[in-house]
């Protein structure tokens, strides 16, 4: 399933790159983060209770941050494991462009789910996600 | 005679009816022993990884876990056997790869068994089941057959050379291409008959029980075949002899196939009750239902007709990819090959047929036979080919059917078999009448001005039921015999027990069996009861699938009712001081033949088990006998099914207004059985025509029609008030004239629906579309064809 999408924020490159490897700003954008913390530099953990469809499980996800060109672009590995109700996983590309004063971000991700959600809820994933990334571009400018 | 024998060809209520409506019926999941625990199996959410380490210690930890098993604590056991093994072109064996009971190492589809938790109650162990840490790398998935055959794909079994199964061949080749090379006209037709996953009512359970003290296993499973469960777990499996293994299928909810095979859970449950010293159970859900039980059908095929200018038909070639999942399933390598490629003559003439089945194993849930196994796929090739050329010659379907039929019986056809009875022309033209065929124009037209698109269908079906010979069966794979066993055993007071290998999950034998008997020894039905599902109880038995219970288990019974009726005029005799061969037994009464002198059957049956007057140095006392059956041939229902479609241009919504079949099944016991069976298969046929499709993820393997939400059941509102009607040529073989009927509305249904389909979408230039025939396909094609007119 691929996923992409552009958003204009109002705020400089710098800073919205600062933002998106803020744990506790992430944190606040993603709807249903428990918990997130930066291991790394390149290395972040998560728990994200999230519900596809009438799937509902706590997933804990391991996300890596790779091909990083401050402040331009990055790419995100993930994969999410949600006990009996399945996994998910994906990689996405943000890339950051100055515009209009502000910030493009551009993002495309592709994503996979396994197990339960993938049997019971594979439809509603990507309107499950879409959500989620809506949620997260509403959130995300106003904690800049 | 008694005024409550209710015999052959009365419609009696069922009676385990009264048990089931008021929820009185005992199914597996209903026992609870003394002591049980719960199992929840861990499956593979991958389609194929490699399983690098399991470890259990956390659900181990939790309270209420008694133990978490692996592949390790079966490795003294045998995997899970095949029970028919079909030889390549070239006579070498198929490939048979290991299937072992719990994943061993890796894993090969989505719901492979990877571990097991038990505990003390069922929330326990699923809780405990989600902290078993299972680390997994995953492997590239082949789900499509193409994709499993190609030269890149690495084999997903280690012991075999690549996905290839087997590579199999029936009838002439030769003589094949020569007829098809010089033919008039030949219709070729690439068709795929869809992927469906059976849904019993009753999804799968089972209980393993064992008592240490004498080292008697118990098995109590939903299982069709009992004894085949014995003979497959306890002497491949798990090496426990007949004697100490019990095996109890108490009422079923419904089988349609998937319940014929045994399943790596009926095992599980058998040894860890051993090593826990307690009774475990299992119960499936539905959801891994839909990742567990073997699917059904599955094939991809280009089918050839080859024709004169007349019509007549010259040969028939067929070319099939079946898949067979990630294992070999009991009988599944049986379903593409004898219980399909046999059935290509149809109700035809074609006097030369070829037919070539490469079976290939894939990351999927294991396919076998489902309601109709193998002759759904045959038919619905034959019938939609035979439709296409029709259409395409300009010949009216109807008479270029009836130009070809099989006139004369016995009629042996090129692909192996030979039908003994038949009227194919009787089912034909009772189905012509019956659904006013000759009116369809009239209503097309109505339709039309109401701005649907009506279509008529129709198929000519014919099946096969009851596999046999056993030595026939043998010979071409078969690793079972194919008989039934059944035990009278007259009571002392005349009730009779009809001891049953057969069994019923939703065919009402109780009934069925007990108006045989009552038939045939005039007696009150009601004194009979028919007992079934329990090897410690039943002589032997080969079990239900295949339509054969009637036609092989009813066999058995009256073969044993025979015996019964030999020894009592044996006793009458002697009471009427009368020689043996004077007595005369009818209406439940022996009587010596032209005289008033007689004893009715309830004296002779005490005189049996009171033997103070009998004749104790020729005679055994007791009456109770037990008959095997072995039949010389299969059995060949037939018939002709008629569907009428409306289709909403706007919507693409099919509506099927009507659907009539006639068929004809032999002799009818009950008739309202009958009845219910035709509905219930043609419900299955019309749910694969418009409604089912299991479909997997093509690059991850991941099963994505896995629930209702996306797997669609037909329902009441999906199917019309059927109109059933039947035509009798007895079989020839069987001394009940009878055939079998369980499986022919699935197997006759879908051609005539989608012959319908494409029948109402001729203007649109539509020549063949695959199953299920949603509103959106069918949509699809209005709305371009709309556009480029436009």
């Amino acid at each position: 399933m691929d996923i992409s999408g552009e958003q204009q924020i109002d705020a400089p490159r710098e800073r919205v790159w600062e933002a998106l490897n803020d744990p506790e700003i992430l944190r606040q954008c993603i709807t249903g983060c428990e918990s997130l913390e930066k291991i790394s530099d390149d290395e972040m953990k998560a728990e994200v209770l999230a519900k596809f469809g009438p799937v509902k499980a706590k997933f804990k996800a391991k996300i890596s941050i790779e091909d990083q060109i401050p402040p331009a672009s990055c790419r995100l590995v993930g994969e999410g494991q949600g006990g009996v109700a399945g996994f998910a996983k994906g990689a996405a590309v943000i890339t950051l462009h100055e515009s209009d004063g502000g910030t493009r971000l551009e993002y495309k991700a592709d994503m996979q789910v396994g197990g339960k959600i993938a049997q019971i809820g594979s439809r509603l994933v990507s309107g499950t996600t879409n959500k989620i990334v809506g949620e997260f571009f509403e959130k995300f400018p106003t904690l800049l | 005679m008694t005024d409550n024998n209710r015999g052959i060809g009365e419609a009696v209520v069922r009676r385990e009816d009264s048990r089931f409506l008021q929820g009185r019926g005992q199914y597996t999941d209903d026992m609870n022993l003394a002591g049980q625990l719960f199992a929840c199996i861990v499956r593979s959410q991958h389609a194929h990884a490699t399983i690098n380490s399991i470890d259990g210690s956390a659900a181990m930890a939790m309270d209420g876990v008694v133990s978490v098993l692996t592949h390790e604590d079966f490795a003294a056991y045998g995997g899970v056997p095949c029970g028919w093994g079909v030889n390549n072109k070239d006579g070498s064996p198929m490939a048979e790869p290991k299937h072992p009971i719990l994943a061993e190492g890796v894993a090969r589809h989505v719901g492979d068994p990877v571990a097991v938790v038990i505990a003390e109650s069922p929330i326990i162990a699923r809780n405990a089941a989600e902290h078993v840490q299972v680390s997994y790398s995953e492997l590239p998935a082949v789900v499509s057959m193409q994709q499993a055959l190609d030269a890149s794909a690495k084999p997903i079994h280690g012991d075999t050379e690549s996905n290839l199964c087997f590579d199999w061949e029936l009838g002439d080749r030769e003589a094949v291409d020569q007829a098809i090379a010089g033919a008039h006209h030949v219709t070729k037709l690439e068709l795929i008959n869809n992927r469906l996953v059976p849904n019993a009512m009753e999804p799968r359970c089972a209980i393993g029980d064992y008592n240490s003290a004498t080292g008697d296993h118990t098995l109590y499973t939903t299982s069709q075949n009992p004894h085949v469960i014995r003979l497959l777990m306890g002497a491949f499996v798990l090496q426990i002899p007949e004697h100490k293994l019990r095996v109890v299928s108490p009422d079923v909810g419904g089988g349609f196939g998937s319940k014929i095979y045994h399943y790596a859970e009926e095992a599980i449950v058998t040894v860890a009750a051993m090593k826990l010293g307690k009774p475990v159970k299992w119960t499936s859900d539905r959801t891994e239902a839909f990742i567990s039980d073997a699917h059904g059908r599955d094939h991809i095929t280009t089918v050839e007709l080859a024709l004169d200018r007349e019509g007549n038909f010259l040969a028939l070639r067929e070319s099939t990819h079946a898949n067979m999942g990630a294992y070999l399933s009991t009988f599944a390598p049986a379903v593409p090959t004898y219980l399909h490629s046999t059935l290509l003559a149809g109700q035809y003439r074609t006097p030369v047929i070829y037919a070539e089945v490469k079976a290939v194993f894939t990351n999927t849930v294991v396919v076998d036979a489902y309601r109709g196994a193998g002759r759904p796929e045959a038919s619905y090739l034959v019938e939609r080919v035979v439709e296409t050329a029709a259409r395409e010659m300009g010949i009216d379907p109807v008479e270029l059917r009836r130009k070809n039929f099989i006139k004369s019986f016995p009629h042996d056809t090129p692909v192996a078999l030979t039908y003994d009875s038949g009227d194919y022309a009787a089912t034909l033209d009772q189905a012509m009448i019956a659904s006013d065929y000759a009116g369809f124009e009239a209503r097309r037209a109505e339709a039309k001005q109401r701005g649907k698109l009506r279509g008529i269908g129709i198929a000519c079906y014919v099946e096969a039921c009851g596999v046999a010979p056993s030595n026939i069966a043998g010979a071409l794979g078969a690793r079972a015999g194919l008989y039934e066993a059944a035990t009278i055993r007259v009571n002392p007071t005349g009730s009779i027990s009809v001891l049953t290998g057969s069994h019923s999950h939703g065919q009402g034998h109780e009934t069925t069996f007990s108006q045989l008997v009552a038939d045939k020894l005039g007696i009150d039905y009601d004194s009979i009861d028919v007992v079934h599902g329990d090897t410690n109880r039943i002589p032997f038995g080969m079990g239900t699938y295949g339509s054969r219970s009637l036609a092989v288990g009813g066999t058995a019974i009256v073969n044993a009712v025979d015996k019964i009726i030999a020894k009592g005029k044996k006793i009458a005799a002697h009471l009427l001081e009368a020689s043996e061969a004077d007595i005369e037994f009818e209406n439940g009464e022996f009587r010596v033949a032209g005289t008033d002198k007689m004893k009715p059957f309830a004296e002779i049956a005490l005189t049996a088990y009171v033997p103070h007057n009998f004749p104790l140095e020729e005679l055994e006392p007791g009456l109770e006998e037990t008959a095997f059956y072995d039949p010389k041939n299969f059995t060949f229902p037939a018939g002709t099914y008629v569907c009428e479609v409306e289709i909403d241009p706007d919507t693409g919504t099919t509506e099927i207004v009507s659907f009539h079949a006639s068929d004809d099944f032999g002799r009818i016991i009950n008739p309202m059985i009958v009845e219910g069976q035709v509905h219930g298969g043609l419900v299955q046929g019309i749910g694969q025509a418009l409604l089912e499709g299991c479909v997997y993820d093509t690059d991850s393997g991941q099963l994505i029609s896995g629930s209702y939400m996306d797997y669609t059941m037909p329902r009441a509102d999906d199917v019309p008030s059927f109109s059933v009607d039947t035509c009798v040529t007895e079989c020839t073989h069987n001394p009940l004239g009878v055939k079998g009927c369980g499986e022919a509305g699935a197997i006759g249904a879908p051609p005539a629906v989608m012959n319908a389909i494409i029948d109402a979408l001729s203007d649109y230039n539509v020549r063949h579309l695959d199953m299920p025939a949603t509103p959106n396909k069918i949509w699809s094609i209005i709305h371009k064809a709309s556009a480029a007119a436009a």
